[in-house]
């Protein structure tokens, strides 16, 4: 009962919420970088919401089914194809043993999500199957290793078979220019208010350099009166601003700790829809507090817990 | 103290705006406390110098509830005498030889100190643990004599040994894997820093005190020390 990686692609890993607990000895916690489409990927089977999957970056994996199940495909169009056919995301499919599955590139959005019916069944490290290459930590043999040719990625069988769509309401344009909030905290009264009107006015755009660990905007530089910090933790969607004043978002991957200056903070949810956008992508920000980014995650939750996906017989 | 929202699932508290022993021992009487008391809302915790960030789980309380039970347990740890005796001494066993000390010469140039001067001042302090960060299990120690505080490297080396001590200004660390780094390298610890496999998994702790220990090159070999470059 397994997928058998044909071709690992660009960057595949494999993903569970991620691994917490233990930043304080410097890990950091991993997990998907978009979280609405991975919750919704194990929502539309019926999965406990911390049920593994693979995040494919990019694209062009390629996995062989060696037994019959169910899966969910979410977040990034990635031009993917079961036996040759068009598979959009945010829908399930029923895989039979010896079917392909193939990511093209990027059609719209940067990371799809592959859920199985009950989860995937990685090695857990340190609580988490997350995988954090440059710690070595998590994949499928816990030893941080994105997934490769040959790699069998084991799942349970009989589950029952699940025919769920998200509403087309719900599906997120990753083509669309973002705006989101910025949740003033951390060195925030360290920008005058000359530059925050800057940063809140300016539109920065995607640079080349992202990764899991942060993204790089380019745009009108800002600055702080501070040159740097003593390190302080850093919150997932931390914006930082170093010396040369171009912000950077810092992602799942990001170091715990840091010394650079930071405006504030994205939402989660916001942070996830950042992650799906490749270089170039205009993004804007306004100025947002923690009670909105509450009420989008409570929002969002309550969507997740009312959705009913239709059960077909086993 | 200052508590301060930094997301929906995230707090960050402050204990001061400079680095000293004073703060780095609340930080780490408050992070005890955060432990004890918020265990189940905390899904992690993450001290450094001056501050600690509370990272809680916003499905199970907003930032309402946790802020007011955050205040509680820090006001009752900061009632309770500072418990010294708790905060452990770790002794590292370090090997300042040749063929691992590689910056020891650049050391004593820039102090104007002998070799064995410069191994006595960095091995006869206790040092405090400050922050835990840049790569797992990474501590960085203070506060380094001022006679031998050489600052980093202009260019940093590409790797650096797992094991190696180094110095970079106030600062003294051990780096637990190899990573690059820029630090001025005087010695290797034959001693694992971070080990996933055991149920501590790392050394030490942001608070806790080290003091190092200058062994011989046959005590570090029998240590289970290597020479290797990498």
């Amino acid at each position: 009962m397994s997928f058998e990686v044909l071709d690992g692609g660009m960057l595949a890993l494999l993903q569970d919420p991620g691994r917490y607990g233990y930043q304080h000895i410097g890990v950091t916690t991993g997990g998907p970088m978009d979280e609405h489409a991975f919750r919704w990927a194990n929502r539309l089977l019926a999965n406990p919401p911390e049920a593994a999957q693979i995040e494919i970056n990019i694209g062009k994996l390629s996995l062989l089914a060696h037994e019959d199940t169910c899966i969910a495909l979410t977040g990034a169009d990635l031009g993917a194809q079961i036996n040759g056919e068009a598979a959009a995301p945010w829908h399930t499919y029923q895989i039979h043993r010896g079917d392909r599955i193939e990511f093209g590139m990027p059609v719209a959005g940067l990371r799809a999500y592959l859920a199985v019916a009950g989860g995937l069944k990685p090695t857990v490290k340190l609580g988490s199957c997350a995988t954090v290459v440059r710690e070595g930590l998590g994949g499928l043999d816990g030893r941080g290793q994105k997934l490769a040719k040959g790699d069998c990625i084991g799942f349970d069988r009989s589950h029952p078979k699940t025919m769920a769509s998200l509403p087309a309401g719900e599906i997120p344009d990753y083509n669309q220019d973002l705006h989101i909030g910025v949740i003033p905290s951390y060195q925030y009264a360290h920008f005058s208010a000359g530059e925050r009107m800057k940063f809140f006015t300016g539109c920065y755009e995607v640079s080349q350099r992202i990764d899991r660990m942060g993204y790089r905007l380019t745009g009108d530089p800002i600055h702080s009166e501070l040159d740097g910090i003593i390190s302080e933790g850093i919150a997932y969607g931390a914006i930082q601003v170093p010396s040369d004043g171009q912000p950077i978002v810092l992602m799942k991957d990001r170091q715990t700790i840091g010394g650079y200056p930071k405006i504030g903070c994205l939402s989660a949810l916001d942070a996830g829809q950042l992650a799906q956008r490749g270089p170039g992508t205009r993004i804007r920000f306004y100025l947002a507090d923690v009670a909105e980014a509450e009420a989008q995650r409570a929002i969002f939750n309550h969507k997740l817990e009312t959705f009913k996906p239709s059960l077909a017989g086993p | 103290m200052i508590i301060e929202a930094v997301n929906e699932s995230t707090y960050i508290v402050y204990f001061g705006d400079r680095i000293s022993d004073d703060i780095a021992g609340q930080v780490k009487r408050a992070t005890e406390a955060i432990r004890q008391n918020l265990s189940d809302l905390v899904i992690d915790l993450v001290p450094s110098y001056t501050s600690v960030l509370v990272c809680y789980d916003a499905n199970r309380t907003d930032r309402f509830g946790i802020a007011s039970r955050l205040r509680k347990a820090l006001s009752e740890g900061e009632q309770e005498a500072p418990d010294e005796s708790a905060s452990s001494t770790i002794e590292l066993p370090v090997y300042y030889g040749d063929e691992v000390g590689l910056d020891l010469d650049e050391v004593c140039d820039y102090s104007g100190l002998s070799r064995d001067e410069v191994v006595r001042i960095h091995s006869e302090q206790t040092y405090r643990v400050y922050a835990i960060g840049f790569s797992p299990g990474f501590a960085y120690l203070g506060i380094t004599d001022q006679r031998i505080a050489l600052p980093r490297k202009a260019t940093p080396r590409q790797k650096i040994p797992t094991g190696s001590v180094g110095i970079a200004g106030s600062q003294t660390a051990i780096y637990p894997s190899a990573t690059p780094g820029g630090w001025q390298i005087v010695g290797r610890t034959p001693q694992r820093m971070i080990d996933w496999d055991s149920d501590s998994l790392a050394l030490v702790s942001v608070g806790d005190r080290v003091r190092f220990r200058s062994i011989d090159r046959q005590e570090y070999l029998d240590l289970g020390g290597s020479l290797d470059e990498f």
